[in-house]
């Protein structure tokens, strides 16, 4: 066995460390190691998507990196999303919009999303459908995937308003 | 899918990473966006008994004008390349040919040299830097060296990089005025590799004579393929729909398909043929802003 390395890693906020095999994958370390299993292994073969976390801001396939290769780097998983008890305009969309059916792409779909709407805070129907494309879903949802984007960046629109809103009032 | 076991090595500086491709000699791999290598490692493909992760070597991710050429860094990510601003302006046709690579994530990781060096002749990049006549540079114990594209793609997975040698940059001759090129690929679905795809790229002089022409066909042959027959034939010639169609002919001529789940060879050649003539066009339309 080859020699283990030590991995530090903040994800979703907190410093998490531990010395693994440099063979394992980041999803592996993430799911078993961290006990973190929001993200998902799909396909394994990096077509699918479900395994995206964010990485350094980043969305990349968990399966297709090594744990090692992510050292004192910043991770952010599913379970990240949800913010003092609330859950993020995207996980509202997709629950709203019917944004899912099994759920099985969802963590994924959830973080090329996110990383979407941070880059580009009024996305067309195009750009959300080039964003997702890396994003398989077998439950053929695509069309309220689209929908529960749009309505999450309505209310992240409307919730940056409302500050401004207040400021002219004053 | 668990790889086989390797020992992982993090060198910080270039001269670091070539003493360790020498220490551990053919047992070891360069780990760079690892796109490719990691799922053929998970197969088992690939079974690097060392691996070398150049990722964290600062300096060596750029995309600029300099000298005469646009200088693409070792590490760039496919991402940054989509994303630069002196790309979308001046260079459609690596814009057409990286918004067809992969995925978003993938392209997040993936590195264009990393495109080149796989010698893969189903990567998209080799057929864009043949049409746009490329050099990339090596560097290893001894210093850099120039490799001129189309030297560089030997065999299936075998290029003319040494053993410890790393892809640092790619240099692109910036167009003269009145250039275009383009990237056409035909994927069953986002992420695949093409059926076939090809790049074209002219310049012309302004009543629109051919002075220089290059096209590169993509997964058609064991490498990558440099249609010369047909570069060759439209120098001189006034780009119109009848010396487009002869030297799409000449760049189907050009192909060695492989009958596969893709489709059959026949079907590759003629997918090439059509190809070239709207890669070609565009080129033209482009040449022409």
């Amino acid at each position: 066995m080859a020699k283990k390395q030590l991995v530090r890693v903040k994800v979703n906020g907190r410093d998490r460390q531990a010395e693994v095999e440099p063979r394992l994958l980041l999803i592996h370390f993430i799911r078993e190691v961290l006990q973190l299993t929001g993200s998902h292994i799909g396909c394994d073969t990096s077509h699918c998507g479900a395994c995206t976390v964010l990485l350094n801001g980043k969305p990349v396939k968990s399966c297709t990196m090594f744990a090692v290769q992510a050292d004192e780097g910043e991770i952010i998983t599913v379970e990240g999303l949800m913010q003092a008890g609330q859950l993020h305009p995207l996980q509202q969309g997709f629950k709203e919009e019917h944004g899912l059916q099994c759920g099985f792409c969802t963590p994924g779909m959830l973080m090329s999303c996110y990383a979407l709407l941070k880059n580009n805070v009024k996305p067309s129907e195009e750009d959300i459908r080039w964003g997702i494309s890396g994003n398989l879903c077998r439950c053929t949802g695509y069309q309220n995937i689209v929908r529960a984007v749009q309505f999450a960046a309505n209310k992240m629109a409307e919730a940056d308003k409302k500050p401004e809103m207040a400021e002219v009032a004053k | 899918m668990i790889p086989p076991a390797f020992e992982y090595l993090r060198p910080a500086t270039i001269p670091e990473a070539i003493s360790l491709l020498q220490q551990h000699g053919e047992d070891a791999k360069i780990l760079s966006g690892g796109q490719s290598l990691v799922p053929m490692m998970k197969l088992r493909i690939a079974r690097p008994a060392y691996l070398v992760d150049i990722n964290r070597i600062a300096g060596l991710s750029y995309v600029k004008e300099e000298g005469g050429f646009l200088k693409i860094g070792g590490l760039t990510r496919e991402a940054e390349l989509e994303a630069s601003s002196l790309v979308r302006a001046r260079y459609p046709i690596l814009l057409d040919t990286v918004r067809v690579i992969a995925d978003p994530q993938v392209r997040n990781l993936a590195t264009i040299a990393g495109n080149l060096a796989h010698g893969d002749p189903a990567n998209d990049h080799p057929a864009t830097m043949l049409a746009l006549r490329a050099r990339v540079v090596a560097t290893g114990a001894n210093g850099e060296r120039v490799i001129p594209i189309e030297q560089f793609f030997e065999t299936l997975f075998t290029t003319a990089l040494q053993q410890a040698e790393i892809l640092t940059e790619i240099r692109i001759p910036i167009p003269p005025a009145h250039s275009g090129g383009a990237y056409f690929k035909l994927e069953r679905k986002v992420g695949d590799f093409a059926t076939a795809a090809v790049a074209a790229q002219v310049t012309v002089d302004p009543p629109g004579v051919v002075q220089k022409a290059g096209i590169g066909l993509t997964n058609v042959g064991p490498i990558p393929i440099k249609a010369k027959a047909a570069e060759d034939f439209l120098e001189g010639k006034r780009l119109d729909a009848t010396s487009i169609a002869q030297a799409a002919q000449f760049a189907a001529d050009a192909s060695q398909p492989s009958s596969d789940l893709r489709g059959p060879a026949e079907y590759k050649k003629s997918l090439v043929r059509e190809l070239t003539k709207r890669a070609l066009s565009r080129a033209a339309e482009r040449a022409a802003k």
